[in-house]
């Protein structure tokens, strides 16, 4: 991560020396930003940099980074990087500061659909929509003359027959690695049958059937995947995707686009987007919908965060999304949708849920990461990986204060 | 030394030791007996998020924490006793797994303090006598090695020693991991499609081969320098004597280095049941923890800002305990020879 910080800086750098091509203004005080490193992020951040005096960190880890960042007085970064559920903590310290003003000043560019509002106070500007979805080998598919699956059991059925016709080494990626993404996984799939995950008193209920069926639906998925998927993160199954490794996964949107990039994939639009498959039939893609934006700290001087807004929404801007179209679906003007954002937005007009981000569903989230491999791998049974999940999540619960 | 001088000396490192060390231990010891609580408030918000084609707006009741007049969450600290040391280690669950028709053995190491706990001693006690074993026949050959060859076989030896412990284990990951190259070449030799890291075993024997490999140097170079004092009259006595090469090493050098052999093991057992660098390089988690892993994921924040500060307290200090226990048998037969000499 240094490394690419580094790098990042030093782009600015010569960016900032050469010409202020990109960036209307050149920006004076020293803004610095941490956020996830993905494609999307990438784009954006290199865009903000171009004004200058700016510095990016782009972590995957921000999620445990930023809580601590942002508390700092005064903040460690000016910036943020978010998810909806990556708000909640920043959200729940009050860390970050309302953006009403700073929109009216210098956010004419925006559009309703990119304020994220609580009670009146804009706390973040989403840049991003981001959903997993199905993305599949349009040339196996064709090969085999298979359907695309629109639930998961057809999944597993498709599945199997690439598995016959032996093409890729394994019919289906996933991202199972152990804490967040899995826990991630078995939310969608719950969601997907129906479930709820809380009580009305924020007791845990995802002991059930649903819960049950969600955690065996993705037990037989894993059939089917590299054995390791324990260790598999998004990066992991795009680079399968990207070297042919796998036929099909319930992918980030975000994703899509290194699947085009042919400086590293070799399946250059062979790749096609759909929604992601339901868990019932007839039901919403089993899966959910998340934004991505930013926020500015609460403890930086109202010069640095007039600053920060404007470089924010100059790396935010329609010339930055048309110079990287693919890199996410885009919730700023001047975006194209194309045959990349087939898939999500086949999920939204699925009516997929948003990801039900709460105080506490951050800790049901870490609660599940921690508990559900147990059963993949075989060490106890379904019931009991929720029930040691449920316990978990109340364990924390009551710790923090939430569930007396 | 008169006493003076030796305080003076002394007191730098004494000084360090309680701001550094013992005070740290203190605060953490009393914070396992605290609990510091968040202060929650339902409140009804209107909330907008992104939606096609237009926000979409929801009126729903959440917890949010109150926030005091500076803008700093409200928090409450109580004293706990032991619930924190109960909560981990469970006791109930523990009787009810050893009571009859209850889980047994399985149902204990289904919780996460005795699944560490089993791991972490276990991967002490097998590396332990390895890395004294790999140290001592290293030492051995570099002193029979030709004067020449000892500089480029001391400098080889001392290699993986150097290497950052998260680098060394990510390198063994990486060459196993997926299509790497040892596991491809295991593919082409059995023909077969091999996963390495779909079990816990590999976790488990690839851990321990790292562990090894990292610490026999330091074995080595401590038993390299004691071989230079044993005594070469005794040595020849023994020749003479008619003694092999075997009984020369089991009863002249062996017993030379054995004041050695307890500093190597007292090190090592600190050192590998604090074992954590594996668990991240190996991404382990799924399959194998150890305690101070389970410490590192308590103060991890969640994915609503909050770390489990009691629970990591009392973990930690569990670990402390864990050690303590370990040593005392070492510290017990160097302090009968200190006497006895």
């Amino acid at each position: 991560m240094m490394f690419r910080t580094l790098l990042l800086a030093t782009a600015g750098s010569l960016v900032s020396t050469a010409a202020f091509a990109a960036c209307e203004y050149e920006n004076e005080i020293p803004i610095s930003s941490l956020s996830a490193g993905f494609e999307a992020w990438y784009a954006v951040t290199d865009a903000m940099a171009e004004c200058g005096n700016f510095e990016a960190e782009l972590d995957q880890e921000f999620r445990t980074k930023q809580p601590t960042g942002f508390a700092a007085d005064p903040s460690l970064y000016h910036i943020g990087g978010v998810a909806n559920g990556t708000l909640v903590p920043l959200l729940n310290d009050g860390t970050i500061r309302p953006l009403n003003d700073l929109v009216e000043q210098y956010g004419e560019q925006l559009t309703p659909n990119q304020l994220i509002s609580i009670d009146g106070d804009i706390m973040a500007i989403a840049m991003m929509v981001n959903t997993q979805h199905l993305m599949y080998r349009q040339d196996i598919f064709d090969e085999l003359g298979l359907e695309v699956p629109t639930t998961y059991d057809e999944m597993l059925e498709t599945a199997a027959a690439i598995q016959e016709a032996g093409v890729v080494d394994y019919p289906v990626g996933g991202t199972y690695r152990t804490g967040w993404n899995l826990a991630e996984e078995f939310v969608n799939m719950y969601l997907g049958f129906g479930g709820s995950l809380f009580n009305d008193d924020k007791t845990p209920s995802i002991n059930n059937e649903n819960g049950v069926a969600a955690l065996e639906m993705m037990q037989a998925l894993t059939e089917y995947m590299d054995p390791e998927y324990l260790g598999s993160d998004s990066t992991y199954v795009q680079q399968q995707f990207q070297q042919g490794d796998i036929a099909m996964a319930v992918l980030w949107a975000s994703r899509a686009g290194a699947m085009d990039d042919p400086a590293e994939s070799q399946v250059v639009e062979m790749v096609t987007m759909a929604a992601a498959p339901s868990a019932v039939e007839g039901g919403a893609p089993a899966s959910t919908v998340w934004w991505d934006g930013i926020v500015i700290a609460e403890n930086i001087s109202d010069e640095e965060a007039a600053a920060a807004f404007q470089v924010a929404m100059e790396g935010m801007d329609a010339e930055m999304v048309q110079a990287h179209n693919d890199a996410a679906i885009w919730l700023i003007d001047g975006y194209e949708p194309n045959r990349l954002s087939e898939g999500a937005i086949a999920n939204l007009m699925g009516g997929t849920p948003a990801y039900p981000a709460s105080t506490e569903m951050g800790l049901m989230h870490t609660a599940l990461g921690d508990n559900l491999s147990d059963f993949l791998i075989g060490a106890e049974s379904a019931e009991q990986a929720l029930a040691d999940a449920e316990e978990a999540y109340l364990t924390a619960a009551r710790e923090s204060g939430l569930v007396q | 030394m008169k006493r003076s001088t030796f305080f003076a000396f002394v007191a730098p490192s004494v000084v360090l030791m309680l701001v550094f060390m013992a005070a740290p231990l203190v605060s953490v010891f009393i914070q396992s007996f605290y609990l510091t609580q968040n202060v929650f408030e339902e409140v009804t918000v209107e909330t907008c998020t992104p939606g096609f084609p237009n926000p979409v707006c929801t009126e729903e009741i959440q917890s949010r924490r109150v926030l005091d007049d500076n803008g700093d969450p409200v928090t409450e600290t109580s004293f706990v006793g032991w619930e924190t040391y109960r909560i981990l280690l469970q006791p109930e669950a523990v009787g009810e797994a050893l009571s009859s028709g209850g889980g047994g053995l399985a149902a204990i190491l289904d919780i996460d303090f005795y699944k560490a706990l089993r791991f972490t001693v276990t991967f002490t006690l097998i590396t332990l006598p390895l890395v004294i074993v790999v140290g001592l026949l290293i030492a051995l050959a570099v002193n029979n090695a030709v004067r020449s060859l000892r500089g480029p076989v001391i400098f080889v030896s001392l290699l993986p020693f150097i290497i950052t412990p998260v680098i060394g284990a990510l390198a063994i990951r990486w060459m196993f991991v997926g299509d790497g190259i040892l596991t491809a070449a295991m593919e082409g030799i059995f023909n077969e499609d091999i996963a390495v890291f779909a079990h816990g075993w590999a976790y488990e024997v690839l851990m321990m081969f790292y562990r090894v490999w990292h610490v026999a140097p330091f074995a080595f170079v401590i038993f390299y320098a004691g071989l230079q004092t044993v005594n070469q009259d005794t040595l020849e006595s023994a020749i003479v004597d008619g003694a092999s090469r075997f009984e020369r090493l089991r009863y002249v050098i062996i017993p030379h280095l054995m004041p050695l052999v307890i500093f190597i093991a007292l090190i090592h057992l600190m050192d590998a049941y604090r074992a954590f660098d594996e668990v991240i390089g190996f991404r382990s988690e799924a399959h194998r923890i150890t305690l101070q892993w389970l410490t590192f994921n308590f103060l991890t924040p969640d994915d609503s800002g909050n770390r489990a500060i009691s629970r990591a307290s009392a973990a930690s200090m569990l670990t402390m305990l864990g050690i303590v226990i370990l040593l005392i048998p070492l510290l017990r037969r160097t302090w009968r020879d200190h006497r006895g000499s």
